[in-house]
Protein backbone atom coordinates (compact mmCIF):
# COMPACT_ATOMS: atom_id res chain seq x y z
CA UNK A 1 0.00 0.00 0.00
CA UNK A 2 2.99 2.42 0.09
CA UNK A 3 3.03 3.83 -2.95
CA UNK A 4 -0.42 2.64 -4.30
CA UNK A 5 -1.87 6.18 -4.82
CA UNK A 6 -6.11 6.56 -3.75
CA UNK A 7 -7.21 7.10 -7.29
CA UNK A 8 -5.59 6.12 -10.23
CA UNK A 9 -7.16 7.96 -13.05
CA UNK A 10 -6.30 5.75 -15.91
CA UNK A 11 -8.37 2.96 -14.62
CA UNK A 12 -11.58 4.92 -14.58
CA UNK A 13 -10.72 6.13 -18.20
CA UNK A 14 -10.03 2.48 -18.99
CA UNK A 15 -13.47 1.13 -17.54
CA UNK A 16 -15.58 3.74 -18.42
CA UNK A 17 -18.39 1.53 -20.17
CA UNK A 18 -18.22 -0.88 -16.83
CA UNK A 19 -18.73 1.75 -14.40
CA UNK A 20 -21.58 2.78 -16.63
CA UNK A 21 -23.06 -0.82 -16.64
CA UNK A 22 -22.55 -1.31 -12.99
CA UNK A 23 -24.49 2.30 -12.33
CA UNK A 24 -27.25 1.62 -14.01
CA UNK A 25 -27.82 -1.85 -12.55
CA UNK A 26 -27.77 -0.41 -9.63
CA UNK A 27 -30.07 2.30 -9.80
CA UNK A 28 -32.45 -0.25 -10.89
CA UNK A 29 -31.44 -2.02 -7.64
CA UNK A 30 -32.00 0.29 -5.81
CA UNK A 31 -34.57 2.41 -7.06
CA UNK A 32 -37.11 0.47 -8.58
CA UNK A 33 -37.79 -1.11 -4.76
CA UNK A 34 -38.61 2.93 -3.84
CA UNK A 35 -40.97 2.86 -6.51
CA UNK A 36 -42.72 0.08 -5.68
CA UNK A 37 -42.51 0.95 -1.94
CA UNK A 38 -44.84 4.27 -2.93
CA UNK A 39 -46.75 2.06 -4.77
CA UNK A 40 -47.84 0.18 -1.96
CA UNK A 41 -47.55 3.15 0.60
CA UNK A 42 -50.04 4.82 -1.55
CA UNK A 43 -52.77 2.52 -0.84
CA UNK A 44 -52.13 1.46 2.59
CA UNK A 45 -51.75 4.70 4.02
CA UNK A 46 -55.21 5.51 2.58
CA UNK A 47 -56.90 2.31 4.92
CA UNK A 48 -54.45 3.95 7.54
CA UNK A 49 -55.52 7.14 7.58
CA UNK A 50 -59.26 5.87 7.13
CA UNK A 51 -58.76 2.89 10.14
CA UNK A 52 -56.57 4.31 12.79
CA UNK A 53 -56.87 0.79 14.28
CA UNK A 54 -55.24 -0.68 11.65
CA UNK A 55 -52.21 1.87 11.68
CA UNK A 56 -51.13 1.24 15.56
CA UNK A 57 -49.90 -2.59 14.37
CA UNK A 58 -48.80 -1.97 11.18
CA UNK A 59 -46.88 0.95 12.07
CA UNK A 60 -45.07 -1.75 14.99
CA UNK A 61 -44.82 -4.25 12.21
CA UNK A 62 -42.79 -1.49 10.22
CA UNK A 63 -40.50 -0.42 12.67
CA UNK A 64 -39.21 -3.86 13.52
CA UNK A 65 -38.92 -4.24 9.51
CA UNK A 66 -37.00 -1.44 9.36
CA UNK A 67 -34.45 -2.61 12.05
CA UNK A 68 -33.97 -6.04 10.12
CA UNK A 69 -30.04 -6.03 9.17
CA UNK A 70 -30.14 -5.85 5.46
CA UNK A 71 -27.23 -8.42 5.01
CA UNK A 72 -29.33 -11.01 7.21
CA UNK A 73 -32.36 -10.38 5.47
CA UNK A 74 -30.37 -11.00 2.09
CA UNK A 75 -29.23 -14.37 3.59
CA UNK A 76 -32.44 -15.42 4.62
CA UNK A 77 -34.02 -14.73 1.20
CA UNK A 78 -31.01 -17.04 -0.45
CA UNK A 79 -32.79 -19.96 -0.64
CA UNK A 80 -35.63 -18.73 -1.80
CA UNK A 81 -34.82 -16.57 -4.40
CA UNK A 82 -31.53 -17.19 -5.06
CA UNK A 83 -27.85 -16.46 -4.57
CA UNK A 84 -27.06 -13.18 -7.02
CA UNK A 85 -30.19 -12.23 -8.14
CA UNK A 86 -31.88 -9.04 -8.30
CA UNK A 87 -34.76 -9.91 -6.39
CA UNK A 88 -32.75 -11.63 -3.29
CA UNK A 89 -31.46 -8.06 -3.03
CA UNK A 90 -34.91 -6.15 -4.38
CA UNK A 91 -37.30 -7.54 -1.98
CA UNK A 92 -35.78 -6.55 1.37
CA UNK A 93 -35.29 -2.99 -0.40
CA UNK A 94 -38.93 -2.78 -0.87
CA UNK A 95 -39.99 -2.96 2.38
CA UNK A 96 -37.33 -1.08 3.54
CA UNK A 97 -38.89 1.66 1.15
CA UNK A 98 -42.79 1.05 2.19
CA UNK A 99 -41.49 1.15 6.06
CA UNK A 100 -40.17 4.69 5.40
CA UNK A 101 -43.33 5.40 2.92
CA UNK A 102 -46.02 4.48 5.08
CA UNK A 103 -45.39 6.83 8.18
CA UNK A 104 -45.00 9.71 5.57
CA UNK A 105 -48.27 9.06 3.31
CA UNK A 106 -50.37 8.89 7.22
CA UNK A 107 -49.06 12.31 8.18
CA UNK A 108 -49.41 13.66 4.59
CA UNK A 109 -52.86 12.51 4.87
CA UNK A 110 -53.91 13.66 8.62
CA UNK A 111 -52.33 17.24 7.83
CA UNK A 112 -54.89 18.18 5.97
CA UNK A 113 -56.66 20.47 7.56
CA UNK A 114 -60.75 19.40 8.36
CA UNK A 115 -61.47 23.08 7.54
CA UNK A 116 -60.17 22.53 3.71
CA UNK A 117 -61.76 18.24 3.58
CA UNK A 118 -65.55 20.26 4.87
CA UNK A 119 -64.80 22.87 2.16
CA UNK A 120 -64.89 20.05 -0.08
CA UNK A 121 -67.28 18.61 0.46
CA UNK A 122 -69.56 21.72 0.90
CA UNK A 123 -68.36 22.46 -2.55
CA UNK A 124 -69.82 18.94 -4.18
CA UNK A 125 -66.50 17.10 -4.11
CA UNK A 126 -67.34 13.33 -3.69
CA UNK A 127 -64.80 11.16 -1.64
CA UNK A 128 -63.26 9.92 -4.72
CA UNK A 129 -62.86 13.25 -6.47
CA UNK A 130 -62.11 14.86 -2.88
CA UNK A 131 -59.20 11.91 -2.46
CA UNK A 132 -57.56 12.24 -5.79
CA UNK A 133 -57.76 16.56 -6.23
CA UNK A 134 -57.36 17.62 -2.46
CA UNK A 135 -56.27 14.76 0.05
CA UNK A 136 -53.18 13.30 -2.61
CA UNK A 137 -52.15 17.03 -3.54
CA UNK A 138 -52.01 18.12 0.06
CA UNK A 139 -49.70 15.15 1.08
CA UNK A 140 -47.29 15.45 -1.66
CA UNK A 141 -44.80 17.12 0.08
CA UNK A 142 -44.96 14.93 2.86
CA UNK A 143 -44.30 11.88 0.54
CA UNK A 144 -41.72 13.52 -1.44
CA UNK A 145 -39.65 14.01 1.93
CA UNK A 146 -40.25 10.54 2.34
CA UNK A 147 -39.23 9.29 -0.70
CA UNK A 148 -36.28 11.48 -0.72
CA UNK A 149 -35.27 9.65 2.87
CA UNK A 150 -36.21 6.47 0.98
CA UNK A 151 -34.27 6.66 -1.72
CA UNK A 152 -30.88 7.73 -0.58
CA UNK A 153 -31.01 5.12 2.02
CA UNK A 154 -32.39 2.54 -1.14
CA UNK A 155 -29.37 3.66 -3.16
CA UNK A 156 -26.44 2.96 -0.10
CA UNK A 157 -28.00 0.05 1.51
CA UNK A 158 -28.30 -1.64 -2.61
CA UNK A 159 -24.16 -1.51 -2.31
CA UNK A 160 -24.72 -4.15 0.88
CA UNK A 161 -26.14 -6.83 -1.60
CA UNK A 162 -22.36 -6.69 -3.22
CA UNK A 163 -21.82 -9.31 0.04
CA UNK A 164 -24.00 -11.73 -1.87
CA UNK A 165 -23.10 -11.34 -5.23
CA UNK A 166 -25.60 -8.64 -6.73
CA UNK A 167 -25.33 -4.91 -5.21
CA UNK A 168 -24.76 -3.11 -8.26
CA UNK A 169 -21.48 -0.69 -7.94
CA UNK A 170 -21.22 -2.66 -4.52
CA UNK A 171 -18.95 -4.89 -6.42
CA UNK A 172 -16.66 -2.09 -6.80
CA UNK A 173 -15.94 -2.45 -2.95
CA UNK A 174 -15.31 -6.14 -2.87
CA UNK A 175 -13.19 -5.78 -6.43
CA UNK A 176 -11.24 -3.08 -4.79
CA UNK A 177 -10.58 -4.57 -1.26
CA UNK A 178 -9.59 -8.50 -2.85
CA UNK A 179 -6.92 -6.85 -4.98
CA UNK A 180 -5.43 -4.06 -2.44
CA UNK A 181 -6.56 -1.74 -4.90
CA UNK A 182 -8.52 1.40 -3.56
CA UNK A 183 -9.39 3.10 -6.58
CA UNK A 184 -12.92 1.06 -8.04
CA UNK A 185 -13.55 1.82 -3.93
CA UNK A 186 -12.96 5.65 -4.87
CA UNK A 187 -15.37 4.88 -7.84
CA UNK A 188 -17.63 3.12 -6.13
CA UNK A 189 -18.63 5.25 -3.50
CA UNK A 190 -18.23 8.66 -4.92
CA UNK A 191 -20.74 7.27 -8.18
CA UNK A 192 -22.97 6.18 -5.37
CA UNK A 193 -22.97 9.50 -3.60
CA UNK A 194 -23.83 11.23 -7.33
CA UNK A 195 -26.58 8.85 -8.03
CA UNK A 196 -27.78 9.60 -4.30
CA UNK A 197 -27.89 12.58 -5.38
CA UNK A 198 -29.17 13.10 -8.70
CA UNK A 199 -32.09 11.51 -7.32
CA UNK A 200 -32.40 13.77 -4.23
CA UNK A 201 -32.43 16.92 -6.72
CA UNK A 202 -34.71 15.10 -8.75
CA UNK A 203 -36.83 14.62 -6.20
CA UNK A 204 -37.10 18.47 -4.58
CA UNK A 205 -37.66 19.43 -8.46
CA UNK A 206 -40.16 17.14 -8.80
CA UNK A 207 -41.88 18.73 -5.52
CA UNK A 208 -41.28 22.23 -6.85
CA UNK A 209 -43.60 21.48 -9.73
CA UNK A 210 -46.10 18.92 -8.15
CA UNK A 211 -46.55 21.11 -4.99
CA UNK A 212 -44.97 24.58 -5.69
CA UNK A 213 -46.64 25.87 -2.29
CA UNK A 214 -44.59 23.97 0.01
CA UNK A 215 -41.61 26.19 -0.44
CA UNK A 216 -40.47 25.50 3.14
CA UNK A 217 -38.12 22.88 3.47
CA UNK A 218 -39.82 20.12 5.61
CA UNK A 219 -37.44 17.89 6.81
CA UNK A 220 -38.61 13.52 6.80
CA UNK A 221 -36.60 13.16 10.07
CA UNK A 222 -34.66 10.46 10.32
CA UNK B 1 -32.51 -29.19 4.98
CA UNK B 2 -35.30 -27.05 7.42
CA UNK B 3 -35.15 -24.25 9.28
CA UNK B 4 -35.34 -25.85 12.93
CA UNK B 5 -32.25 -28.14 11.96
CA UNK B 6 -30.38 -25.45 10.64
CA UNK B 7 -30.66 -23.34 13.85
CA UNK B 8 -30.03 -26.15 16.04
CA UNK B 9 -26.94 -27.42 14.25
CA UNK B 10 -25.94 -23.78 14.93
CA UNK B 11 -27.13 -23.23 18.23
CA UNK B 12 -25.26 -26.73 19.66
CA UNK B 13 -22.05 -26.69 17.73
CA UNK B 14 -19.46 -26.95 19.88
CA UNK B 15 -17.50 -24.31 18.22
CA UNK B 16 -20.44 -22.21 18.95
CA UNK B 17 -20.62 -22.96 22.50
CA UNK B 18 -17.09 -21.83 24.12
CA UNK B 19 -14.11 -20.63 22.98
CA UNK B 20 -13.37 -17.38 19.96
CA UNK B 21 -16.04 -18.39 17.93
CA UNK B 22 -18.85 -19.13 20.62
CA UNK B 23 -22.17 -17.30 20.48
CA UNK B 24 -21.59 -15.26 23.69
CA UNK B 25 -17.78 -14.07 22.60
CA UNK B 26 -19.30 -12.86 19.43
CA UNK B 27 -22.87 -10.81 20.96
CA UNK B 28 -20.28 -9.21 23.07
CA UNK B 29 -17.22 -8.07 20.60
CA UNK B 30 -20.20 -6.73 18.81
CA UNK B 31 -22.18 -4.90 21.49
CA UNK B 32 -18.67 -3.84 22.27
CA UNK B 33 -18.15 -2.11 18.57
CA UNK B 34 -21.31 -1.09 18.41
CA UNK B 35 -21.36 0.28 21.91
CA UNK B 36 -18.35 2.39 21.14
CA UNK B 37 -18.95 3.96 17.50
CA UNK B 38 -21.87 4.96 19.37
CA UNK B 39 -20.21 6.37 22.25
CA UNK B 40 -17.87 8.65 19.57
CA UNK B 41 -20.95 9.82 17.60
CA UNK B 42 -22.34 10.65 20.36
CA UNK B 43 -20.14 12.78 21.92
CA UNK B 44 -19.32 14.23 18.68
CA UNK B 45 -23.00 14.89 17.49
CA UNK B 46 -24.96 15.65 20.60
CA UNK B 47 -23.03 18.93 21.85
CA UNK B 48 -22.80 20.37 18.66
CA UNK B 49 -26.38 19.21 17.56
CA UNK B 50 -27.28 21.05 21.34
CA UNK B 51 -25.32 24.24 20.36
CA UNK B 52 -26.64 24.28 16.62
CA UNK B 53 -30.65 24.00 17.73
CA UNK B 54 -29.82 26.52 20.54
CA UNK B 55 -28.43 28.88 18.29
CA UNK B 56 -30.48 28.53 15.55
CA UNK B 57 -27.11 28.84 13.00
CA UNK B 58 -26.10 26.49 10.63
CA UNK B 59 -29.44 24.26 10.88
CA UNK B 60 -29.82 24.53 7.10
CA UNK B 61 -26.45 23.59 6.29
CA UNK B 62 -26.51 20.75 9.05
CA UNK B 63 -29.64 19.15 7.82
CA UNK B 64 -28.04 18.80 4.49
CA UNK B 65 -24.87 17.47 5.32
CA UNK B 66 -26.51 14.66 7.62
CA UNK B 67 -29.00 13.91 4.43
CA UNK B 68 -25.94 13.82 2.27
CA UNK B 69 -24.09 11.40 4.73
CA UNK B 70 -27.11 8.76 4.62
CA UNK B 71 -25.90 8.74 0.96
CA UNK B 72 -22.41 6.82 2.01
CA UNK B 73 -21.94 3.64 1.74
CA UNK B 74 -20.63 1.72 4.70
CA UNK B 75 -19.03 -1.38 2.97
CA UNK B 76 -17.11 1.55 0.47
CA UNK B 77 -15.75 3.37 3.69
CA UNK B 78 -15.08 0.17 5.66
CA UNK B 79 -13.24 -1.16 2.74
CA UNK B 80 -11.44 2.11 2.03
CA UNK B 81 -10.57 2.82 5.59
CA UNK B 82 -9.21 -1.19 5.90
CA UNK B 83 -6.83 -0.51 2.69
CA UNK B 84 -5.38 2.99 3.68
CA UNK B 85 -5.26 2.25 7.52
CA UNK B 86 -4.62 -1.45 8.23
CA UNK B 87 -7.07 -3.73 9.58
CA UNK B 88 -8.37 -2.70 13.20
CA UNK B 89 -10.87 -1.78 14.84
CA UNK B 90 -10.31 2.04 14.24
CA UNK B 91 -10.58 1.48 10.36
CA UNK B 92 -14.12 0.35 11.41
CA UNK B 93 -15.11 2.85 13.61
CA UNK B 94 -14.93 5.25 11.48
CA UNK B 95 -17.81 4.40 9.20
CA UNK B 96 -19.72 3.54 11.99
CA UNK B 97 -19.28 6.84 13.61
CA UNK B 98 -19.98 8.27 10.34
CA UNK B 99 -23.12 6.27 10.28
CA UNK B 100 -24.69 7.36 13.59
CA UNK B 101 -23.76 11.25 13.80
CA UNK B 102 -25.59 12.17 11.10
CA UNK B 103 -29.12 10.66 13.31
CA UNK B 104 -27.65 11.85 16.12
CA UNK B 105 -27.25 15.67 15.14
CA UNK B 106 -30.62 15.90 13.78
CA UNK B 107 -32.56 14.60 16.81
CA UNK B 108 -30.16 16.90 18.85
CA UNK B 109 -30.97 20.03 16.41
CA UNK B 110 -34.92 19.37 15.93
CA UNK B 111 -35.32 18.23 19.59
CA UNK B 112 -33.98 22.11 21.02
CA UNK B 113 -35.41 23.77 18.29
CA UNK B 114 -38.62 22.09 19.06
CA UNK B 115 -38.85 23.50 22.66
CA UNK B 116 -41.70 25.64 23.25
CA UNK B 117 -40.12 29.36 22.88
CA UNK B 118 -42.84 30.86 25.48
CA UNK B 119 -41.08 28.16 28.10
CA UNK B 120 -37.81 29.58 26.82
CA UNK B 121 -38.60 33.02 27.35
CA UNK B 122 -40.14 32.21 30.54
CA UNK B 123 -37.14 30.24 31.33
CA UNK B 124 -34.69 33.41 30.23
CA UNK B 125 -37.56 36.04 32.29
CA UNK B 126 -37.08 34.10 35.45
CA UNK B 127 -33.23 34.83 35.32
CA UNK B 128 -31.64 31.51 33.98
CA UNK B 129 -28.35 32.57 32.01
CA UNK B 130 -27.75 31.13 28.23
CA UNK B 131 -26.45 27.83 29.44
CA UNK B 132 -29.54 27.17 32.20
CA UNK B 133 -31.74 27.25 29.80
CA UNK B 134 -30.14 25.11 27.60
CA UNK B 135 -29.52 22.63 30.21
CA UNK B 136 -32.70 22.36 32.47
CA UNK B 137 -34.98 23.52 29.97
CA UNK B 138 -33.74 22.87 26.34
CA UNK B 139 -32.61 19.58 27.00
CA UNK B 140 -35.44 17.76 28.80
CA UNK B 141 -37.51 19.12 26.05
CA UNK B 142 -35.92 17.46 23.85
CA UNK B 143 -34.96 13.93 25.18
CA UNK B 144 -37.90 12.79 23.37
CA UNK B 145 -36.60 13.24 19.96
CA UNK B 146 -33.11 13.12 21.09
CA UNK B 147 -34.07 9.20 22.45
CA UNK B 148 -35.62 8.52 19.11
CA UNK B 149 -32.16 9.83 17.40
CA UNK B 150 -30.52 7.19 19.68
CA UNK B 151 -32.94 4.64 18.46
CA UNK B 152 -32.54 4.99 14.99
CA UNK B 153 -28.20 5.52 15.36
CA UNK B 154 -28.55 2.14 17.71
CA UNK B 155 -30.24 -0.24 14.96
CA UNK B 156 -28.38 0.77 12.29
CA UNK B 157 -24.66 0.95 13.85
CA UNK B 158 -26.04 -2.74 14.86
CA UNK B 159 -27.36 -3.80 12.08
CA UNK B 160 -24.14 -2.65 10.11
CA UNK B 161 -21.54 -3.65 12.52
CA UNK B 162 -22.32 -7.21 10.65
CA UNK B 163 -20.22 -5.60 7.70
CA UNK B 164 -16.96 -5.47 9.81
CA UNK B 165 -16.58 -9.24 9.07
CA UNK B 166 -15.90 -8.98 5.63
CA UNK B 167 -12.80 -7.27 6.39
CA UNK B 168 -11.47 -9.60 8.78
CA UNK B 169 -12.89 -8.26 12.43
CA UNK B 170 -15.08 -9.94 14.75
CA UNK B 171 -18.85 -9.71 15.90
CA UNK B 172 -21.79 -11.69 14.60
CA UNK B 173 -20.79 -10.64 11.10
CA UNK B 174 -18.51 -13.18 11.59
CA UNK B 175 -20.90 -16.28 10.88
CA UNK B 176 -22.63 -14.56 8.08
CA UNK B 177 -19.25 -13.82 6.32
CA UNK B 178 -17.80 -16.65 7.01
CA UNK B 179 -21.10 -19.30 6.83
CA UNK B 180 -21.16 -17.78 2.93
CA UNK B 181 -17.51 -18.48 2.20
CA UNK B 182 -17.99 -21.92 3.36
CA UNK B 183 -21.31 -22.10 1.94
CA UNK B 184 -22.54 -23.13 5.37
CA UNK B 185 -25.78 -21.65 5.24
CA UNK B 186 -26.65 -22.94 9.05
CA UNK B 187 -24.11 -21.04 10.31
CA UNK B 188 -24.93 -17.58 8.12
CA UNK B 189 -28.50 -17.61 8.88
CA UNK B 190 -28.10 -18.68 12.73
CA UNK B 191 -25.76 -15.02 12.80
CA UNK B 192 -28.42 -13.45 10.53
CA UNK B 193 -30.82 -14.42 13.26
CA UNK B 194 -28.70 -13.22 16.22
CA UNK B 195 -28.51 -9.71 14.40
CA UNK B 196 -31.64 -9.45 14.01
CA UNK B 197 -32.29 -10.24 17.78
CA UNK B 198 -29.64 -7.90 18.84
CA UNK B 199 -31.09 -5.06 16.55
CA UNK B 200 -35.05 -6.13 17.79
CA UNK B 201 -34.04 -6.22 21.44
CA UNK B 202 -32.37 -2.52 20.88
CA UNK B 203 -35.61 -1.28 19.40
CA UNK B 204 -37.31 -2.70 22.99
CA UNK B 205 -35.10 -1.12 25.01
CA UNK B 206 -35.36 2.07 23.74
CA UNK B 207 -39.33 1.97 23.35
CA UNK B 208 -39.03 1.00 27.25
CA UNK B 209 -36.95 4.08 28.10
CA UNK B 210 -39.30 6.32 26.12
CA UNK B 211 -41.78 5.25 28.27
CA UNK B 212 -40.19 4.88 31.83
CA UNK B 213 -36.87 6.63 31.89
CA UNK B 214 -38.09 10.45 30.48
CA UNK B 215 -38.66 13.55 33.04
CA UNK B 216 -42.24 12.99 33.96
CA UNK B 217 -43.55 16.65 32.85
CA UNK B 218 -42.21 15.19 29.18
CA UNK B 219 -43.72 12.23 29.72
CA UNK B 220 -47.16 13.53 30.46
CA UNK B 221 -46.66 15.74 27.27
CA UNK B 222 -45.43 13.03 24.64
CA UNK B 223 -47.72 11.03 25.56
CA UNK B 224 -50.89 13.58 25.01
CA UNK B 225 -49.69 14.24 21.66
Amino acid sequence: MDDEPIVRWYWIGDHVGYLGHLLADHAVIALVPVLIGLLLAIPLGLACARFPRLYQPLSAVFNIVYALPSLAVFVVLIPYTGLATQATVMIPLTFYALAVLLPTTVDGLRAVPDAVRQAATAMGYGPWHRLTSVELPAAVPYLIAGLRVAAVSSISLASVGALIGRGGLGYLFIDGFQRTFPTPIVAGIALIAVLALAVDLLLVGARRVLAPWAVREKGAGS
Amino acid sequence: MNWLTWLGDFFTAPDHRSGPDSIVHRVSEHLLLSGEALLYAALLAVPLGLLIGYTGRGVTVVTALAGAARALPTLGLVTLAVLLAGVGDSAVLLPLVALAAPPLLVAAVEGVRGTDPDVRDAARGIGLTHPQVLWQVCLPSAAPTLLAGFRTATVQVIATATVAAYVGLGGLGRYVIDGLATRKYAVTVGGALLVVLLAVAAQLFFSLLARFALPPGVRAQHRAR
